[in-house]
């Protein structure tokens, strides 16, 4: 990797952390336990990771399977993430 | 570089940031959390694209059980569990992120056999090392949380050296790996390493501080997906992994704060031991008991009341009849209100969510800061499973290990009730100083059952 892609990678890196401080801070007490499962959601990005690892290659690979492990590691981080934090905040009613 | 994947993975940053900002808003925040699924939808969409089609098989396979386990969890679990239950799947996104990491290391060093350019190698050592600790670290809390194994901190002698020297190694380690990446020896030592690490570094904690961990790991997941993107060159990745980051440190900070602690204090652990030993020489408290039909007679009487949920609450399931209560009180023209403190629960906001689930409006949920000023002016505080929340040594006693923690001023209350199973502590193993005042009555019993009897006893009045 060049030294210039890596600076816009911190680039993107420092002004995302920013904004997510900035929207984070908003969000009520009340919400704080949805936040989470949902930011935890989030996290499952990795599974575009896991994807591109599982691409082509034999199965002989040891890159294989650790590509097939993450996926379906993200895959319920994702799945259930987000379903938890939609069933919880269905129940917030005024 | 495709121009389509990368507008989509633009597209897909972009609902992740607005789904966050719907979040601002109670009634918003659904649509956002749908919006930012749509968002994580688009990115394995743009992601598949770039796949070769002989792969899609396998992939269909792990996205179908990925799936099924990750809904059968999220629908299957109890509202008091959600804690063990976000623990658990920063634990997974941390070993997935640990296992891209070292799917790319086997990739370049072992297949390709390409020079492992330093930037890269950097990224895939932090991946393993952030995701690691994240992995075993949320794993022990984890089983802390649901009880396998103690709640207590687990201490022992030579405990920070022995992390110092583990995290030595790990750079030591990380040098040797620079120098030969292509030793896989090496790898599996950083792997090791880091696993053991979390282990190490969790098991010190105290169960009364773990809103402060799970928040912590939350935003250990995150950095680890952010350094997935580094290793992968990928901005979708970092953009997601940042904001993951910055709510966990915020969470984080809130929590500290309110228990009047600073981060590197809760991380040295060991909280709640020293002290519990020092309690048991002061003098004993003397409590007053009321019973049910009494304490249905208070009910009728007050023109105001304030309840103090705890976590004990939620173990008792009194949820629900508290409601019953509160429909009774209602009916009577009392006003009736939920004082909740930021660290009352397992996790942050575990109040607000167990009420939700017993049909609670959220409006009548009210943080510390806005109610605080009202308990002088309350007739009645129902305090049910919540102790060190309410507990006033916290500003009188300077000995006591919970002094200077922002507290409920529950005690300024006309009346307090105190609905509790026995005398016993709270989670920080502290006496409550509260239950000895002149204004304080306690309602011995399971929660459930005694505020059930009161309000048949209220129905009668």
């Amino acid at each position: 990797m060049s030294i210039d892609s890596l600076i816009i990678l911190i680039y993107v890196l420092v002004l995302a952390s920013y904004l997510g401080f900035e929207l984070i801070a908003k969000v009520p007490p009340t919400l704080h336990t949805p936040l989470m499962s949902g930011s935890n959601a989030i996290s499952g990005i990795t599974i575009v990771g896991a994807l591109l690892a599982c691409n082509e290659l034999g199965y002989t690979t040891l890159s294989k399977w650790m590509g097939m492990i993450a996926l379906i590691l993200a895959t319920i981080n994702v799945v259930g993430g987000y379903a938890v934090t939609d069933r919880m905040l269905k129940m917030f009613k005024k | 570089m495709n121009i389509t994947i990368q507008l989509l993975y633009l597209f897909s940053s972009v609902l992740f940031i607005i789904g966050i900002k719907m979040m601002n808003k109670t009634k918003d925040a659904r649509a956002g959390n749908l919006l930012s699924s749509v968002g994580m939808l688009i990115a394995i969409i743009a992601t598949l694209m770039q796949i070769e089609v002989i792969s899609m098989v396998e992939i269909f396979i792990c996205i179908l059980i990925g799936s099924l386990i990750g809904l059968y969890y999220a629908y299957k679990v109890e509202m008091t569990q959600i804690p063990e239950m976000v623990a658990l799947f920063n634990g997974f996104g941390g070993l997935a992120s640990v296992a891209v990491a070292i799917s790319d290391y086997w990739l370049k060093s072992q297949i390709t056999a390409a020079n492992i350019d330093i930037i890269i190698l950097v990224s895939i050592i932090l991946s393993v090392f952030i995701g690691g600790i994240t992995f075993t670290g949320s794993m022990v809390a984890f089983l802390k949380l649901n009880g396998r194994i103690t709640g207590s901190p687990i201490t022992f002698k030579g405990q920070h050296p022995l992390n110092l020297i583990m995290l030595i190694s790990f750079i030591l380690a990380s040098v040797a790996t620079w120098m030969n990446p292509s030793d896989i020896n090496l790898m599996v030592v950083l792997v090791l390493i880091s696993l053991v690490l979390g282990i190490l570094t969790v098991i010190p904690i105290g169960g009364a501080d773990m809103p402060v961990v799970i928040s912590l790991l939350n935003s250990y997941s995150g950095m680890a997906a952010c350094t997935t993107g580094f290793i992968l060159n990928n901005n979708v990745l970092i953009v997601a992994g940042a904001l993951v980051g910055a709510s966990g440190i915020i969470l984080t900070q809130i929590m500290c704060k309110a228990m009047n602690r600073s981060l590197v204090n809760v991380l040295l652990g060991g909280f709640g031991q020293t002290v519990a030993g020092e309690q048991t020489e002061g003098p004993s408290i003397i409590v007053k008991e009321v019973g049910v039909e009494e304490a249905a007679m208070l009910f009728d009487g007050a023109s105001s009341v304030i309840v103090v949920p705890g976590y004990g609450m939620a173990v008792a399931q009194a949820q629900h009849v508290i409601r019953e209560l509160m429909e009774q009180c209602e009916k009577r023209n009392i006003s009736f209100k939920f004082a909740i403190h930021p660290v009352a629960g397992r996790m942050p906001g575990h109040m607000n969510v167990l009420l939700a689930e017993a049909n609670i409006s959220y409006d009548k949920l009210i943080e510390m800061d806005e109610i605080n000023n009202e308990f002088s002016n309350t007739d009645l505080v129902f305090i049910v499973g919540a102790n060190d929340v309410v507990n006033p040594a916290a500003e009188t006693n300077p000995q006591s290990p919970i002094f200077g923690m922002p507290i409920l001023n529950a005690y300024k209350a006309r009346t307090i009730i105190v609905s509790k199973r026995s005398m016993g502590k709270g989670y920080a193993g502290v006496e409550n100083e509260l239950f000895g005042y002149p204004n304080c009555l306690m309602l011995f019993g399971d929660a459930k059952q005694t505020i059930a009897k009161v309000v048949s006893e209220i129905k009668e009045l």
